[in-house]
């Protein structure tokens, strides 16, 4: 019932909600971001993110290469310290073999990170009962449809499945996933693999029937994200009280955002109207006036002009002048950023969880930008594109 | 109405007063414990998962300090102790009336008073118990983020128990006035 979860809730969800927000209390600082975006190097960048929370996953930048386990005796430094790759060293009966620290990349940092998102998670997944299991599994379909979509079109470019792996998010992962690069076209994809994840109720006929190129699975990571979207949008509805009037603003707004998103996107493309009317969620501030606006629009004014029709993203465009997109991502991540926080005010609802995920995602995605700023010495566009959390 | 051979008000009337005292005795300690128990696994849970970051709040390091979590545990507990002296203060109250006064009108009176005075304590201390314990759950989380707000909400948790002493006050009166009618010569 709602307003009187706080009887209840504890029970079974007070321990986890204390630790998120334990967790969130974590997330960078705007005075972070400043020093981070005073680095110079990448190296500076490990230093100070190595003074936050971060740190124990970063001391582990020592690479094993192929020479297996390190092992450490009394020894003479002085010929490792010479910088040779591999050194096997025998000294007074112990043997020593020492690897060089591999050279600090961009995406070693974020994978690091990643790396801390993907351990608070299993810590909260196990510990958690149901209902709160299945909303934090709901959490990560959405990347396990980017890891599916990644493998396919990687596949049909002919790339290597280990290196694919490689490249997905450690959050989507499924055990048959490596089976897809077999997958030859939508229906086996669907018969041989993705029946049994969670995914398979959001394949329907109509998907299963076409075949795999460039832009079938462009339309089939958007109509599976959209019958996500939905599913999640029920199950919060299920879930009833403060849970689903919170999550349901936050995925309405994610809602209208990918419409947005797949307005702009599909501009001078050959997307039909009504190809592109079905890629839209049946939820949402925009349901059902503003996608047929939308469906219609021809470029960048006309969408503007639908928009703000909508008081809470007139805001959002107006920020931006004519004719100028790029900003508009960024206007819609400080947007939901803002939303995100405002789930915190509340307390005894799944939403925390929700909203501490996406704020690490996004906290990520500026560490990112940060490292190719500076690892590609673009310093001065580094606030293009950082979203401060705090 | 009383005194019509079958109805419930008949019913009522001749159901003894030692049950509905009894009963009130019950309820005075049972529901109080339940409120604080209630109370105190609410904040009990919240104190746990935010102590793990912050472990300051369960504990200060002064021993001279009283330790924070453990101050909002205490006003729930205390809505229990509430309930166990209320519960004693009633039945010292319980006295034996002679078979043939049990129905006097005194008699009902004072099993009334009784089990009045219990609803009252136990029901009371019940949403005090809950009050305290979803504050100090907040307390607890917000503490840990930031240990100025510690106090002011503390003062908050002493309005809410207060709930429970007014319970205990009017419980009180109200059994003060049970006198079962003295023994006939």
């Amino acid at each position: 019932m709602y307003g009187f979860e706080a009887m209840t809730f504890n029970i079974h969800g007070g321990y986890l909600e204390a630790i998120v927000r334990g967790h969130r209390s974590e997330l960078l600082t705007a005075a972070d971001y400043n020093n981070l975006c005073q680095c110079e190097t990448l190296d500076d960048i490990k230093m100070h993110l190595s003074a936050t929370e971060y740190g124990p996953y970063l001391q582990n930048g020592w690479d094993l290469g192929e020479n297996g386990v390190i092992g450490f005796g009394t020894g003479d430094h002085k010929m490792l310290e010479s910088g040779h790759h591999a050194n096997i060293l025998i000294h007074f009966g112990h043997v020593i073999v020492w690897s060089k620290p591999s050279p600090l990349h961009t995406t070693t940092i974020v994978e690091k990170c990643t790396l801390k998102l993907v351990d608070e998670y299993k810590h909260m997944l196990c510990q958690a009962t149901e209902p709160l299991a299945t909303f934090l599994e709901y959490i990560t379909y959405g990347h396990m449809i980017d890891n599916v979509v990644l493998i396919v079109t990687g596949t049909l470019h002919e790339r290597d499945v280990q290196e694919l792996l490689e490249k997905c998010h450690p959050l989507g992962m499924f055990d048959s996933i490596a089976t897809l690069a077999v997958a030859q076209n939508m229906r086996e994809l669907y018969r041989l693999v993705l029946v049994d994840t969670p995914l398979a109720p959001y394949f329907s006929e109509r998907i299963t029937s076409e075949d795999l190129d460039d832009m079938n699975i462009e339309i089939m990571r958007n109509t599976l994200y959209k019958a996500y979207l939905e599913d999640f949008y029920q199950f919060c509805q299920k879930l009833g009280g403060a849970t689903s009037e919170i999550m349901s603003d936050l995925l309405a707004f994610e809602a209208d955002r990918r419409a947005v998103n797949i307005t702009i996107n599909s501009i001078g493309t050959e997307l039909t109207r009504d190809d592109r009317k079905k890629l839209y969620s049946n939820f949402g501030l925009l349901y059902p006036y503003g996608h047929e606006e939308l469906s219609v629009c021809e470029d960048i004014d006309q969408v503007r002009s639908v928009m703000e029709k909508y008081p809470p993203y007139q805001s959002i465009f107006a920020k931006m002048s004519y004719g100028e997109s790029q900003m508009l991502d960024k206007a819609f991540y400080e947007e939901e950023v803002k939303r995100l926080c405002l789930a915190f005010e509340q307390q005894f609802h799944y939403g925390v969880f929700f909203a501490y995920m996406r704020l690490r995602e996004q906290e990520i995605r500026n560490l990112m930008w940060i490292s190719e700023c500076v690892a590609q010495n673009q310093k001065t566009r580094v606030h293009d594109s950082v979203v401060f959390i705090f | 109405m009383v005194g019509a051979s079958s109805s419930w008000s008949r019913a009522l009337v001749k159901v003894s007063p030692y049950t509905f005292s009894a009963v009130g005795i019950a309820i005075a300690i049972g529901v109080s414990v339940l409120g604080a128990a209630w109370g105190i696994y609410i904040t009990g849970s919240s104190l746990i998962g935010a102590a793990i970051k912050a472990p300051r709040i369960t504990s200060k390091n002064l021993i001279r300090y009283v330790p924070s979590g453990v101050k909002v545990v205490i006003f729930c507990e205390a809505v229990a102790i509430y309930g166990v002296i209320v519960a004693i203060i009633l039945q010292t109250k319980l006295e034996s009336v002679p078979t043939s006064n049990i129905y006097d009108p005194e008699s009902l009176r004072a099993g009334y008073a009784i089990f009045a005075s219990g609803i009252i304590v136990g029901f009371a201390n019940l949403v005090c118990g809950l009050c305290v314990g979803i504050i100090g759950s907040s307390c607890a989380l917000s503490d840990a983020q930031n240990s100025s707000l510690f106090v002011k909400i503390l003062v908050i948790e002493i309005f809410g128990s207060a709930l429970g002493l007014f319970g205990v006050i009017v419980g009180i009166i109200m059994s003060a006035q049970a006198t079962w009618p003295a023994r006939s010569a």
